[in-house]
């Protein structure tokens, strides 16, 4: 009864909030009319007309509070009062633009940067892997290295043999040649275990998974489960492709089934094409290791426990089949001891370091937030000295303070929450590009980030947080306000040591901003130059053509035949200058080494080694094509082939290495560790093979007639002359199809991957190019706190002083000085701040250069463009309170105040 | 705000409802009247705090108002009791006498009653 009416004053209280005014004239009314009878009935009594009614007036009592009880009673004063606030927040806002931006720019700063590390954080380590019951999935990790792969019979003893998984599963990962009949293509494969889906407890979305049933001993189960996204990509959601035969390396296979939409294997960033039984590994590898102990060719095992069993439990049990082993086979099993790791992010091998990683990244981003916070508070402080008459007139007209708190609370909330939304909204567009951003155009691995309903909310708190955060900064200041002083007195005067606290916070941010661009610009002027430093090849102009030909079931007798019909045909393509093969691509396909002896050593042990040198397998026209200049020698020939005497092209670090100087090399020999003789025919020029930073490191080339390879990089270099850039490399990139044409020409069955050789440079410069748009945006977000920092500081100080500077004006100061005494401190600070940022970049260069190829401190582009954009930094923060400052009258303002 | 009413909000929310109980519909002047002439001028209130109390009162939906004519035959509002409020007098009504007769047993007693 008595809650069912408060429910429903409650509702007709929310209801009269909207509907204001009319109940304001309701009250006035009744009031008049309550007030004129009282007046009739002083007459009647007998009082003078005038006198009846202010009678009336006094007896009725104060008309002002009844209203304001009244209000409180109509509607809910929370929410009109709230209303009442935001429009005159709104104003107040509306009124300073400036003010408004700098701080919401500020907050979306932050709380972008937060809503950002959350969300990656999010999709790699809080979100569980989507499987059933993933918190119990455990990958097993070997001996002290933790390593997470496993030799197959090891595996098949662990999996029989275990009490503690409800199944024990692996897979490996391949790329395989994938063929439906049109448009042959490179695939990424897993090879899966016949319980792998049965143990992970997943249900096909069409057709069916493989199962332990499927496997009868070497290629006995050649069937095809593709994930969901494959199947969307490739075959358009073609529900009729189960059933399909189609060719994996030119070997016939079943598609039985297609996985479930939200699973892509058990690592959180690779996304495998397809699935197959591990059985089948021959006609996918051209090996067979499943029967091969010392062979750790498993990619990872993995299970669910039995329910009941701890993981403690379960690695006593493992740990004691594995010196089991260890005993049975000590020629192929040692250090088999177990722990385990959560699957998703390959057990111990990335989740410590990319869990060490982003939790480094969430500290940094809850920094930004804390520094913008601070500058927010420093700009609220500045806001309400600005506004203290203001407040000491309202508190003498009688508002509560509490009520002017409210105020400058919604105020503060109003701005976070703005600016947490611009902030959000730039970190999801930003996360959706994060999503579809895939950095190696060769590999399936990219991170699948969706900001959901946990990192609104997220960004809501932390919005909401902060702006009671900044908000409460100014309160001790309100509630110091003595009304009567102030509008007596005018702002007080006191000239009192300013927050220390604050100005070291500024110190250090200014300071670390300096930092970052010192760093940044070390990195991007690192970067133009490693983009256009001498590789050892020239990549521009030039197209590169993956081709392996086993994929397309070529055997290696019939490999070199096929190679020279390659190059013979794409030669003859109009506007190719000319074509060459080389595996692996330098700088960007991984490396092959060798080690190699002096031709004097007899005992050829590692240790005997005169040196470890990358290996590249070529065909004649490479050096032509790569245009690696040949510094003294000849190149290969076809003639160099299996019956002619071993030859080999070194760079001149390998020469210096092996024979002690450049020219006196050709005509020396070395040998191989297999005690092959080799000639030295040809010294090509020093180039870079892992690393664009690494030191000049040695490198041989063989003819590949001599070192037969099934995988080969075709470089083919169009004839675009170097001078007209543009035109040449846009020749260049319609040269791929003609390739395509052409390759596809002498066998439709051959996967092709053909890409700008400019382009594949991507991947050696991923890591400078990483450091630099990483520390530029630090950079950015650091220069824009420091700005909102000093202006914050400076328009704090030209505030509370503005009386005393109009003083000195009045005295005769001139611009400079007035400036000098406004703004000297805030200059201060910068110049401290700077030069240990600048200090501190400097040193932090050291470190870079590991990093960015060519990164160098001693560059006075660098060291000027540090001082500049600080200075620039300091301009843009203090312009506004030095045009406040300058522009004092000290007529107005003393006779004002 | 400054000069609080004397009188406990409850207190003249009960007294507001057993005017209009007794009288039937009024108006506020009616009402202010009608407490001060009963109280004997006892309650020296501000005449105006009566109007929260009947807003409140009429939202909990105890009284009713609408427009009408007063006696100098202009507009003004007049109040009614409902038959929730009819019930939600009876009710406090008791209330109040189960409390009035508690206290006063309270103050009648002597000091060798409590022994």
């Amino acid at each position: 009864m008595k809650s069912a009416s408060s429910v429903r004053r409650f509702l007709v209280r929310v209801l009269n909030s909207a509907s204001s005014r009319a109940h304001d004239e309701r009250f006035k009314e009744e009031m008049e009319e309550h007030i004129a009878l009282q007046t009739a009935e002083n007459i009647r009594s007998g009082l003078v007309p005038a006198e009846a009614r202010r009678q009336a007036i006094l007896k009725f009592g104060g008309r002002e509070a009844i209203k304001e009880d009244y209000r409180a009673e109509r509607g809910l004063l929370g929410i009109d009062n709230f209303l009442q606030d935001i429009r005159f927040s709104l104003r107040v806002l509306r009124k300073s633009p400036s003010f408004t931006l700098v701080a919401v720019a500020t907050l979306a700063l932050g709380i972008g940067a937060n809503a950002i590390v959350f969300s990656v954080m999010n999709a790699l380590i809080l979100h569980p892997l989507d499987v059933p019951h993933s918190q119990n999935l455990y990958q097993l990790m070997r001996g002290k290295e933790k390593a997470g792969n496993q030799s197959f019979p090891d595996y098949r003893d662990l999996r029989d043999r275990n009490r503690s998984f409800d199944q024990l599963l692996a897979y490996d990962g391949a790329i395989a040649g994938f063929d439906t009949g049109g448009d042959p293509s490179s695939a990424w494969v897993e090879l899966v275990t016949g319980n792998y889906f049965d143990g992970l407890e997943l249900h096909p979305y069409l057709g069916r998974l493989i199962h332990p049933s499927d496997e009868h001993g070497p290629n006995s189960a050649p069937y095809i489960v593709l994930s969901y996204a494959y199947w969307h990509a490739r075959f358009h959601d073609d529900p009729g492709v189960i059933g399909r035969i189609v060719q994996v390396n030119k070997n016939p296979f079943t598609i039985i089934g297609v996985a479930p939409p939200e699973f892509h294997g058990t690592l959180v960033f690779f996304f495998p094409d397809f699935f197959l039984p591990m059985v089948n590994q021959q006609q996918v590898e051209e090996k067979y290791d499943l029967d091969d102990r010392g062979k750790r060719s498993v990619f990872a095992v993995m299970g669910h426990l039995k329910s009941g069993v701890t993981p403690a439990q379960a690695i006593a049990d493992l740990n004691s089949i594995g010196a089991d082993l260890q005993k049975s086979y000590p020629a192929a099993d040692n250090d088999m001891t177990f722990t385990l790791a959560a699957p998703s992010l390959y057990g111990d091998y990335l989740g410590p370091p990319m869990r060490a990683f982003l939790t480094a990244l969430t500290l940094l981003a809850g920094l930004i937030l804390v520094a913008a916070c601070t500058n927010l508070g420093s700009l609220f402080a500045a806001r309400a000295a600005d506004r203290s008459r203001e407040v000491a007139l309202r508190l003498a007209l009688g508002a509560g303070r509490l009520r002017i708190l409210r105020q400058l609370f919604t105020e503060a909330l109003l701005i976070s929450l703005v600016g947490g939304a611009v902030g959000l909204w730039g970190s999801v567009l930003l996360v959706r590009a994060l999503s579809l951003w895939q950095p190696f155009a060769k590999y399936p691995i990219h991170l699948q980030v969706n900001p959901g309903a946990s990192v609104y909310g997220l960004a809501l708190l932390l919005a909401v947080g902060s702006g009671f955060i900044f908000g409460a900064v100014p309160v001790r200041q309100v509630m110091r306000i003595d009304a009567y002083e102030v509008i007596k007195a005018g702002s007080s005067g006191k000239p009192g040591r300013r927050l220390s606290l604050r100005e070291v916070l500024l110190v250090t941010q200014i300071a670390i901003c300096a930092l970052l661009v010192t760093a940044s610009l070390v990195a991007v002027r690192g970067l133009l130059r490693s983009v256009h430093s001498n590789f050892g090849f020239e990549p521009q102009n030039a197209t590169l053509a993956d081709v392996d030909l086993s994929m397309a079931g070529y055997r290696q007798d019939r490999m070199p035949a096929m190679q020279k019909r390659m190059l013979d045909a794409v030669q003859a393509i109009p506007g190719v200058d000319s074509a060459g093969l080389v595996n692996p691509a330098p700088l960007y396909a991984g490396t092959v080494s060798a080690l190699v002896f002096s031709d004097k050593t007899a005992d050829l042990r590692p240790a005997n080694a005169t040196a470890q040198s990358y290996l590249y397998k070529i065909s004649p026209e490479y050096f032509h094509a790569a245009r690696t200049a040949l510094l003294s020698g000849r190149s290969f020939t076809w003639h160099d082939d299996n019956l002619a005497p071993r030859v080999a092209v070194v760079n001149t670090a390998f020469a210096r290495r092996m024979f002690g100087s450049v020219t006196g090399a050709v005509g020396e020999y070395f040998k191989t560790d297999d005690g092959t003789r080799i000639e030295v025919v040809g010294v090509a020029e020093q180039g870079k093979y892992h690393s664009l930073t690494e030191a000049p490191q040695p490198a041989m080339f063989l003819p590949i007639l001599q070192s037969p390879s099934s995988e080969t990089w075709m470089v083919v270099r169009s004839t675009g002359s170097g001078a007209n850039g543009l035109a040449a490399s846009n020749e260049a990139q319609q040269l791929a199809p003609a390739i395509r044409h052409t390759l596809r020409g002498l066998d439709p069955a051959l996967p092709l991957y053909i890409q700008s050789w400019t382009k594949e440079m991507d991947r050696p410069l991923f890591a400078s190019r990483m450091a630099a748009l990483s520390l530029g945006v630090l950079g950015v977000m650091g220069a824009l706190l420091s700005v909102t920092g000093i202006f914050g500081m400076a328009a704090y100080s030209v505030s509370k002083r503005l009386k005393e500077l109009s003083i000195r004006i009045a005295l005769g100061a001139q611009r400079k000085e007035v400036l000098q005494a406004a703004l000297g401190r805030a200059f201060k600070l910068l110049a401290v701040g700077s030069g240990a940022g600048l200090l501190l970049g400097i040193l932090a260069s050291r470190v870079l250069s590991s990093v960015v190829y060519q990164a160098t401190p001693r560059d006075p582009v660098v060291l000027a463009g540090v001082v500049l954009a600080m200075l620039l930094l300091g301009l843009l923060a203090t312009w506004i309170p030095a045009r406040r400052a300058l522009a004092i009258d000290p007529a107005i303002l003393m006779r004002e105040d | 705000m400054k000069q609080k009413t004397d009188v406990p909000q409850g207190t003249l929310a009960l007294m507001v409802l057993k005017t209009l109980d007794v009288l039937g519909s009024l108006h506020g002047y009616g009402i202010a009247r009608r407490i001060e002439q009963i109280s004997g001028d006892l309650l020296a209130v501000n005449q105006g705090t009566l109007y929260p109390v009947l807003l409140k009162l009429e939202q909990e939906g105890v009284i009713a108002s609408e427009w009408g004519a007063s006696e100098n035959n202009r507009r003004a509002r007049f109040y009614r009791l409902t038959r929730e409020g009819r019930k939600q007098l009876q009710i406090e009504t008791q209330d109040w006498q189960k409390t009035a007769a508690l206290i006063g047993r309270f103050f009648a007693a002597k000091a060798e009653d409590l022994s």
